[in-house]
């Protein structure tokens, strides 16, 4: 049995709009194990990212409402001062941005960058901390480390800037990272790299990764398990084996007939019906999906769906899924 | 039948630099590349970010100016024509942008967006107007009533639809799609991918198809052009390319692509090694001693490749 290093126990992620505290995260609980990369998959609006700034404190308190408990080391982190929390992030919890350009500074060499989150953690000599940046610059895979040491970010290319953003948030050996969409700004030949690197630190590190993405190819990649997420709620959680082969969720199961498959191609592809609804026009109450599968009857759902264990670790919410059917008779395997 | 034929197209943009800002030399965008548009196919260019793919469509539709090559276009070269004579063709080829968040002015109305090209080119009534405009919203699958509000009151991939509906609003024959749905959601992707199939057989549309991702590319295209640092490495049809692969280069970016088969990553993290490594080891034998790809050579009616 694995350990756990992040235990998220009922979070909800409320935001004010208008004098009004909205959820956009609700009553979320998963837990991520070392050496284990647990992806957290849906599409824009569904709270992925929410939920994962909320676990390093960097929404705006004046405007954010956060309830329940993240346990990391032991600690609540939700409770935590700011000075507590800098001791944690960038030392104890990697973060790992979308866009390696913006989580940069453009006017710091990147080897100085690396340094700097030593210079808040550890008590390096200057010459030490050279040393363990030039090694942390081979470790993520960057052909010439002494020269790139003097480099800034927008001397290197995309590829390049996102090894040293990851350089930086593993400077520390976390137990946990947090990968934000860490490959969506990348080409395709650059983002199988960093898969590939992302993959050999969770191993050699034994860290665990909690991987926010809305790709559900990265995800069939990296992932060990998965968490599917819909309007603010998981949905279906599974080994990434499962929920490819045998996803039950409607959700789960509309997305996946989404994508264009290379394996097996067919001439359209799957629709889902209607839209997100906006934050503020959630619907609270019951299946949050039923309006987007309203073929399907009333009935068929939960007045208060729950997630349920329905096969040993296969969670999936709501009834609805046992009734549930694509109107065009199609779902491919 | 050809409809639009490029050839040896290039863009090359000055370096300045030094003392008096000379002309010290030259980035090559595009650099000698040729293919042929048939009219009522979808032609996919593919490539990495910098290839030179977007390139290739803004001097198609006129946004940059060719420094060299012609474009043949109902037997006239674009490249020529003053400009003038350009806006005749203005219409038949239209645009669709990539991000429909930037690509829609938040000031004006849906009726002013997708009307814009009708008060350019023809003289109607605005009773008129406002009916073909009405017309075409509907066609895109959206409420005639949607005329009236801004683009800030649609969801992503509504406003595309807006983008797609202002680009059809002339009759056009081309349109060049660069990168239409990288910006959307997955379902809302397959709303606006299905959506330009139907459109493409009801107005017997050429597409000029541009994007990175290429699922999707095998979803949309007829015939598929790999491109390269400016040039192209490999033409062919959908089946060529993605079932017999010639160049390296193709078969590397088409090992990258994720596979949605968990059970298969131990199969594909080997099949990737492979080529990394035949991609090293034969590397010669694909690209000339300053990094550039060999130019096309025919190996059949359909496929060409880049070698020597």
């Amino acid at each position: 049995m694995k350990r756990s290093v992040l235990q998220i126990e009922s979070l909800r992620v409320s935001f004010r709009i208008q004098d009004e505290y909205y959820a956009a995260v609700d009553d979320v609980s998963l837990t991520v194990h070392e050496n284990e990369v647990l992806a957290i998959v849906g599409e824009s609006g569904c709270g992925k990212s929410a939920l994962a700034l909320s676990i390093i404190g960097l929404h705006p308190p004046e405007r954010t409402k956060l309830e329940g408990a993240v346990v990391f080391k032991g600690k609540n982190l939700l409770t935590q001062s700011v000075q507590a929390l800098n001791q944690i992030r960038g030392k104890d919890i990697g973060m790992i941005f979308q866009d390696p350009l913006t989580a940069l500074n453009p006017l710091m060499t990147v080897g100085k960058q690396i340094e700097e989150s030593m210079d808040y953690h550890t008590t390096l000599s200057t010459a030490e901390k050279r040393n363990r940046t030039l090694e942390l610059l081979e470790h993520v895979g960057i052909p010439n480390p002494s020269q790139t040491y003097d480099r800034y970010p927008h001397e290197l290319s995309g590829g390049m800037r996102q090894r040293i953003v990851i350089a930086i948030a593993i400077t520390c050996n976390p137990a946990l990272l947090i990968a934000d969409e860490p490959t969506t700004a990348l080409d395709v030949t650059i983002q199988a790299q960093i898969i590939r690197l992302l993959k050999n630190l969770q191993q050699q590190l034994n860290t665990g990764i909690l991987l926010i993405t809305h790709d559900l190819g990265v995800v069939a990649e990296m992932a060990d398990r998965v968490a599917v997420m819909y309007a603010g709620e998981i949905v279906e959680l599974a080994d990434v084996h499962t929920l490819f082969t045998r996803p039950l969720h409607p959700y789960t199961r509309s997305l996946l007939q989404s994508i264009p498959s290379l394996q097996t191609p067919k001439e359209t592809l799957h629709v889902i019906q209607g839209i997100v609804p906006p934050l503020t026009k959630l619907p609270r109450t019951g299946c949050r999906f039923r309006s987007r599968i309203s073929w399907i009857h009333e009935s068929k759902h939960e007045p208060h769906p729950i997630l349920r264990e329905v096969e040993p670790n296969h969670w999936v919410r709501c009834t609805c899924y046992q009734h549930f059917y694509f109107p065009d008779g199609g779902e491919k395997a | 039948m050809t409809f639009l034929r490029v050839n040896q197209l290039k863009v090359h943009y000055p370096v300045r630099g030094g003392f008096f800002r000379k002309v010290i030399g030259h980035v090559k965008a595009v650099d000698g590349i040729s293919f042929e548009l048939k009219k009522g196919e979808t032609y996919g260019l593919v490539g990495e970010s910098g290839c030179g793919k977007t390139t290739t469509g803004r001097t198609i539709i006129g946004l940059v100016k060719a420094t060299a090559g012609e474009i043949l276009f109902d037997g006239k070269d674009l490249t020529k024509l003053s400009r003038r004579e350009f806006v005749q063709y203005r219409k038949d080829i239209q645009m669709i942008f990539q991000d429909p968040y930037s690509s829609l002015n938040p000031r004006k109305r849906v009726l002013d967006i997708v009307a814009e090209p009708l008060r350019n080119f023809e003289k109607l009534s605005p009773q008129e107007e406002k009916r073909k405009v009405q017309g075409l919203i509907e066609k895109v699958g959206l409420h005639s009533d949607s005329v009236y509000k801004y683009p800030h009151e649609f969801s992503g991939g509504q406003r595309q639809r807006i983008g797609i509906a202002r680009a059809l609003t002339l009759n056009p024959k081309l349109i060049i799609a660069d990168e239409p749905v990288s910006a959307l959601d997955v379902s809302v992707q397959a709303q606006v991918l299905n959506f330009m199939k139907d459109i493409q057989k009801e107005f017997q549309l050429t597409y000029l198809f541009i994007s990175h991702d290429l699922g999707i590319i095998r979803h949309m295209c007829d015939r598929i052009g790999i491109m390269y640092r400016g040039q192209f490495v490999e033409e062919g049809t959908k089946d060529e390319i993605f079932h017999d692969p010639k160049h390296i280069y193709t078969k590397r970016l088409l090992a990258s692509i994720p596979n949605a088969d968990p059970l298969r990553r131990q199969e594909q993290q080997k099949l990737r090694q492979q080529i990394e490594k035949d991609y090293e080891q034969l590397y010669s034998r694909y690209f000339d001693a300053e990094g550039r790809v060999y130019p096309l050579k025919r190996i059949s009616e359909t496929h060409s490749v880049a070698i020597p």
